[in-house]
């Protein structure tokens, strides 16, 4: 066991002092200087300097414990990770799951009656991410191919239903298929010039992709009123029963909640079924997987195509959610905030995507008390939990066959074989 | 005046090309070694440009030559950005090492978002002017029109960087670590090249580069604030993917190209779709050389 | 489904943590100021803070409103719609009486609905999209800022009457308050036979060189550029023409008539014309507000400072007329009542633009804004 002790000895003080001291310097200009030039002053902070110093110590020293805890844990340790040891727990226990999943469901569908218009607010975004991360998690996750556009299919089902209302009248409901539909046509038209391409090229071209449809939506004003957007889209509809906010956001909570367990239950299907394994295959080698006889084009296609599909779908949710929408919202930030929901939660797997989006989407919303340094806190995290956690919250435990030889003797024998 | 009119245009596609090129080469560079997207790469290009106004604004109460002002700054942004990135990849980058290539990715861009908010908070979030601190040129005069000083000085220092790095990377030591350590890290180490060494020797020449553009272009433009990075971060990624990513002459032709696309698409058809013509042009380039102009496509392996 | 357990937990835990923050009752006042404070548009709602914090504090040491401290809660939109229904329903949740913001007009749609169905009244300082007042949508909306459309109006009339001009490249940033205006000063300059439109373009805001479309300009035989947007692009644009020697005249808006704009662009910023409040210069609460904040954060205010100081000294003085907080007698006096304030002596019409905002064009005459009579 390592100890934190060990890191107040001199020799370790020394170290964090010579750290301390290269931030300093480092942080000099931008932290102590504060020029103004247009009114031409100079404001010497030499308190920062100070903060600066004994700030980077203490986070030298802790820096440098958790890195060297981090390393002991080496892949060949037996030591149990929590997540381990919780689901063997589970396993063991098998009357915990359902009691567990009773108070989870317990829990969240009577969650909007309890916490109020904000946090059912925030929960339904990030509700929404968790779909998002899901459709992107087929792509990036399974398929291995890195996607920078994936805000364009979230934009199409938005303008979908937007305009459809605008001009038809159309409700939410018809609209959501559409939107949907609508987004898996444009992954398949993405998928085909990109076939070719692997790696940080293509994750280039759909970024390309992603800003050529926002940067449409804001100069073809005729078609999609250009940067002032589309106002008064109708929240979605129950028999025509009227709503009040209070009842509307909460109806669109279980709205997404119906929809998380609905791509829940699809995406596992996908996973195990014969297009999931050649979408893994794929990913893990695709001259080997082709050789194999997995048709490449094909399962290229219909991973852009499947991922878009979840896209455009909760893309009509949110145009429904937020009743107006603009151009702004679809941006190259956006697509790579769905990549660190994907990446943060533990690439490939449910339950990471579940709690990546989580983590991603509520975090800067109660990192609110922090007011200015909300968004400095957030960029810190990312790194920090990338560093320690570089294989994601929840790391993708793949299904293993264990051979036992043993086992395997006596199956051998039993059946009389040889 | 049609001649004229094109003239101008690839004249001004020049000046743009030439900055994105300094800062795609840093892009390049990193890219090469570690195979990491380093988005933050934009974020130091703004802290140098950032580090350089504040010297320079600091200097200038004192009264000094505006030309030795301009070089003390940027010599001093040059060092900083280049620790800043030093920094960077020790903090966020090296821990990574080993695992997906996914995570560093990630870990650039929350890197990103850091470093932006954390100029906005020491700094301001308003935009400030930078000081013209670029002579005017006697010999520039009758072609002002198409050519201005910060223009002529971001073509000519592209132009020296780009052969200095080319003369450092063919036929200097380290360079040759750096090309062997591309190709193949682990052999590269076991033939007894300190990878670790490599990477920071990258990381440093690459953040002196973006520094170096940050400075000029601030210069041209004449102003800046804590979000330049970003936007101009991705036009240099670009520039470099069409080049070939990896690449150093791939870099600045990509640039080029980049920038003549943009220039003439304006000029021709509208700017409204600048970007657009941009991304079109990549996506068509990419699909008929799917490694970049003057990539080399990936030997693929089973 | 081992897995969907862990999961479970994680929400588990989301939830109880979203309750760490409880509320807090007290016997005071509630006002949110909502807008970009983080991100690439934080230099346009950060002055706004700036303005209710000062005015907030000089309230409340002068004893608060209605004999109750003023308690300012500040949420930050990012100027993203998705973003701005999030922070509107956790205003909502926070029981504010009203609200200062949002900056954006995207930002400010997506949150009125919900203001609206609470009851909550909003003034924005800075959302100019027409459709915000005119289509009646939102009568829980004022603003401190004349729409696109009125603005653009008095630009071109300016341009066509007093400069006499007829060939125009109408530019703008691709933004929603600089597409808008140039839209409508497209829309108005087509409308008048005296005028020809020569190009129209946006140029890509953040870009680090506008040559080409200044190239462009140049061989449309324009007479004069009319720009929608801010100043940091209009000072790009402008600085870049006059280093190719084109001195043509330079129009702008209300995002430009700001003083950051004359500092930034320099000498190059002379002569150009921006439109923007009337008297700003001699009004007795315009150069105190200026003063305070100098005193304050050592700096000149940023964008759209007054018309935020404005919106918030209409607010205290409706607070203060109707003795109430409630939306009905807030909206009512905001509608009757008149108030002095850095941008002249105003109060807001039923469809809640400002009634006694005086436009007028400036110029940059040495430096300076010069109101043009």
């Amino acid at each position: 066991m390592l100890d934190i002790m060990k890191y107040f000895t001199l020799k370790e003080m020394k170290k964090s002092l010579v750290i301390s001291i290269w931030f300093m310097i480092l942080t000099f200009p931008i932290m102590v200087i504060k020029v103004n030039t247009i009114e031409n002053t100079v404001v010497w902070r030499w308190a920062s300097l100070l903060g600066m110093g004994i700030g980077s110590f203490i986070m030298a020293t802790l820096w440098r414990y958790l890195l060297e805890r981090k390393n002991m844990k080496s892949p060949l340790s037996t030591k149990k990770t929590l997540q381990m040891r919780v689901v063997e727990w589970a396993n063991e226990n098998p009357k915990v799951k359902p009691i567990a999943l009773i108070a989870v469901s317990i829990f969240v569908l009577s969650f909007p009656f309890f916490s109020g218009l904000y946090q059912t607010s925030i929960m339904t975004t990030a509700l929404m991410y968790v779909v998002l991360g899901l459709g992107l998690n087929i792509v990036v996750g399974l398929g291995g191919l890195l996607h920078l556009g994936y805000a364009a299919f979230y934009a199409v089902g938005a303008y979908t239903y937007a305009l459809l209302n605008y001009h038809f009248g159309l409700s939410f409901w018809i609209c959501l298929p559409i939107g949907a539909g609508l987004a898996t046509i444009m992954g398949i038209l993405l998928a085909i010039p990109v076939l070719r391409l692997r790696g940080d090229y293509l994750a280039i071209v759909t970024l390309g992709f992603g800003e050529v449809i926002r940067i449409v939506l804001e100069n073809w004003n005729q078609f999609s009123f250009g940067p002032s957007g589309i106002a008064q889209i109708p929240r979605p509809g129950f028999f025509g029963m009227s709503m009040n906010l209070q009842t509307a956001t909460t109806y669109i909570y279980f709205i997404m909640i119906a929809m998380v367990i609905f791509t829940i239950f699809v995406v596992r299907r996908l996973e195990n079924s014969r297009i999931g394994r050649t979408w893994v295959a794929m990913r893990e080698d695709e001259i080997a997987s082709e050789s194999m006889g997995i048709d490449i084009t094909k399962s290229k296609i219909t991973t852009f195509a499947l991922g878009a599909f979840w896209a455009g779908m909760v893309g009509v949710v949110f145009a429904a959610k937020t009743t107006f929408i603009n151009p702004a919202s679809f941006t190259l930030w956006e697509s790579v905030m769905i990549l660190c929901v994907v990446v943060i939660g533990g690439m490939g797997s449910i339950v990471g995507v579940v709690v990546g989006a989580m983590i991603l989407i509520l975090m800067p919303e109660y990192l609110r008390a922090f007011s200015e340094y909300r968004m400095l806190i957030f960029g810190a995290m990312l790194v920090i939990m990338m560093v320690f956690r570089p294989g994601g919250i929840i790391s993708n435990i793949r299904k293993k066959y264990k051979f036992e030889p043993a086992q395997a003797a006596k199956n051998a024998d039993k059946e009389g074989v040889r | 005046m049609d001649l004229q009119y094109f003239f101008e245009l690839f004249v001004g596609g020049l000046t743009k090309g030439s900055i994105y090129a300094l800062i795609a080469l840093g892009y390049t560079m990193v890219y090469g070694i570690i195979k990491l997207i380093n988005f933050a790469h934009g974020e130091i290009y703004m802290i140098g440009a950032f580090t350089a106004l504040i010297i320079a604004s600091a200097l200038s109460f004192t009264g000094m030559n505006p030309v030795l002002i301009f070089l003390i700054s940027t010599i001093l942004a040059i060092i900083f950005s280049a620790s800043y990135g030093v920094t960077m990849e020790k903090i966020a980058y090296k821990p990574l090492r080993g695992s997906q290539r996914l995570s560093g990715l990630i870990s650039a861009i929350g890197m990103s978002m850091f470093l932006q908010n954390y100029v906005l908070l020491a700094q301001t979030s308003d935009f400030l002017p930078f000081p013209n601190l670029i002579p005017e040129f006697k010999f520039l005069e009758p072609v002002k029109s198409l050519i201005s000083p910060s223009g002529f000085i971001i073509l000519v220092t592209t132009a020296i960087v780009m052969i200095l790095l080319t003369y450092l990377i063919k036929f200097t030591k380290t360079g040759k670590a750096m090309r062997a350590t591309s190709q193949d890290p682990k052999m590269s180490q076991l033939l007894g090249i300190n990878i670790s060494k490599v990477i920071t020797m990258t990381f440093i020449i690459g953040s002196s580069t973006a520094a170096l553009g940050g400075v000029l272009i601030s210069t041209h433009i004449g102003q800046l604030n804590f979000y330049i990075g970003f936007i101009t971060g991705i036009k240099a990624f670009v520039a470099a993917v069409l080049g070939g990513i990896g690449s150093i002459p791939g870099a600045v032709l990509g640039s080029f190209v980049l920038a003549w696309t943009e220039s003439f698409g304006t000029g021709y058809i509208s700017s409204d779709y600048e970007d657009v013509f941009a991304f079109l042009f990549l996506i068509i380039i990419l699909i008929f050389r799917p490694s970049g102009i003057l990539g080399r496509p990936e030997n693929k392996k089973v | 489904m081992k897995r969907l357990f862990a999961v479970l937990l994680i929400v588990l835990l989301a939830g109880s943590l979203a309750f760490a923050g409880g509320d807090q009752e007290g016997g005071s006042i509630k006002i949110a100021v909502a807008g970009p404070h983080s991100g690439d548009l934080a230099s346009y709602g950060l002055p706004t803070v700036k303005a209710a914090e000062i005015l907030v504090e000089k309230v409340n040491a002068a004893g608060g409103l209605l004999g109750l401290q003023v308690e300012l809660v500040i949420e930050d939109d990012v100027c993203k719609p998705e973003v701005a229904t999030n922070t509107a329903a956790k205003l909502v949740g926070e029981k504010v009486v009203a609200v200062i913001g949002h900056i954006c007009s995207g930002a400010t749609k997506a949150a009125m609905g919900i203001y609206n169905d609470s009851g909550i009244l909003a003034i924005s300082p800075s959302a100019t999209n027409p459709g915000l007042t005119q289509s009646g949508d939102y009568p829980n909306f004022f603003r401190t800022i004349a729409p696109d459309d009125a603005q653009a109006a008095l630009e071109v009339a300016f341009a066509l009457d007093t400069l006499g001009l007829s060939k125009f490249a109408v530019l703008h940033d691709k933004g929603d308050y600089g597409k808008g205006l140039a839209d409508f000063a497209k829309l108005y300059l087509e409308e008048d036979s005296r005028a020809e439109v020569v190009l129209f373009e946006g140029v890509t805001p953040g870009a680090v060189d506008y040559t080409a479309v200044i190239n462009k300009i140049n061989n449309s035989g324009a007479e004069a550029v009319i720009f929608g947007g801010y100043h940091p692009e209009a000072s790009k644009l402008i600085s870049q023409m006059k280093k190719r020697a084109m001195d043509i005249p330079f129009i702008s808006d209300d995002g430009v008539k700001d003083n950051t704009f004359i500092k930034v662009a320099g000498e190059y910023a002379e002569g150009v014309y921006a439109s923007g409040p009337m008297d700003t210069a001699t009004n007795a609460i315009t150069i105190l507000a200026t003063k305070e904040h100098q005193e304050k954060y050592g700096e000149e205010p940023g964008a759209f400072y007054l018309n935020a100081y404005a919106a918030v000294l209409a607010l205290f003085n409706a607070i203060e007329v109707s003795g109430a907080t409630d939306y009905e007698s807030l909206t009512n006096a905001l509608r009757t009542s008149y108030v002095e304030t850095t941008l002249g002596k105003i109060k807001f019409d039923a469809k809640g633009d400002a009634e006694g905002v005086g436009f007028s064009m400036y110029q940059v005459q040495n430096g300076e804004y010069i109101e043009l009579k």
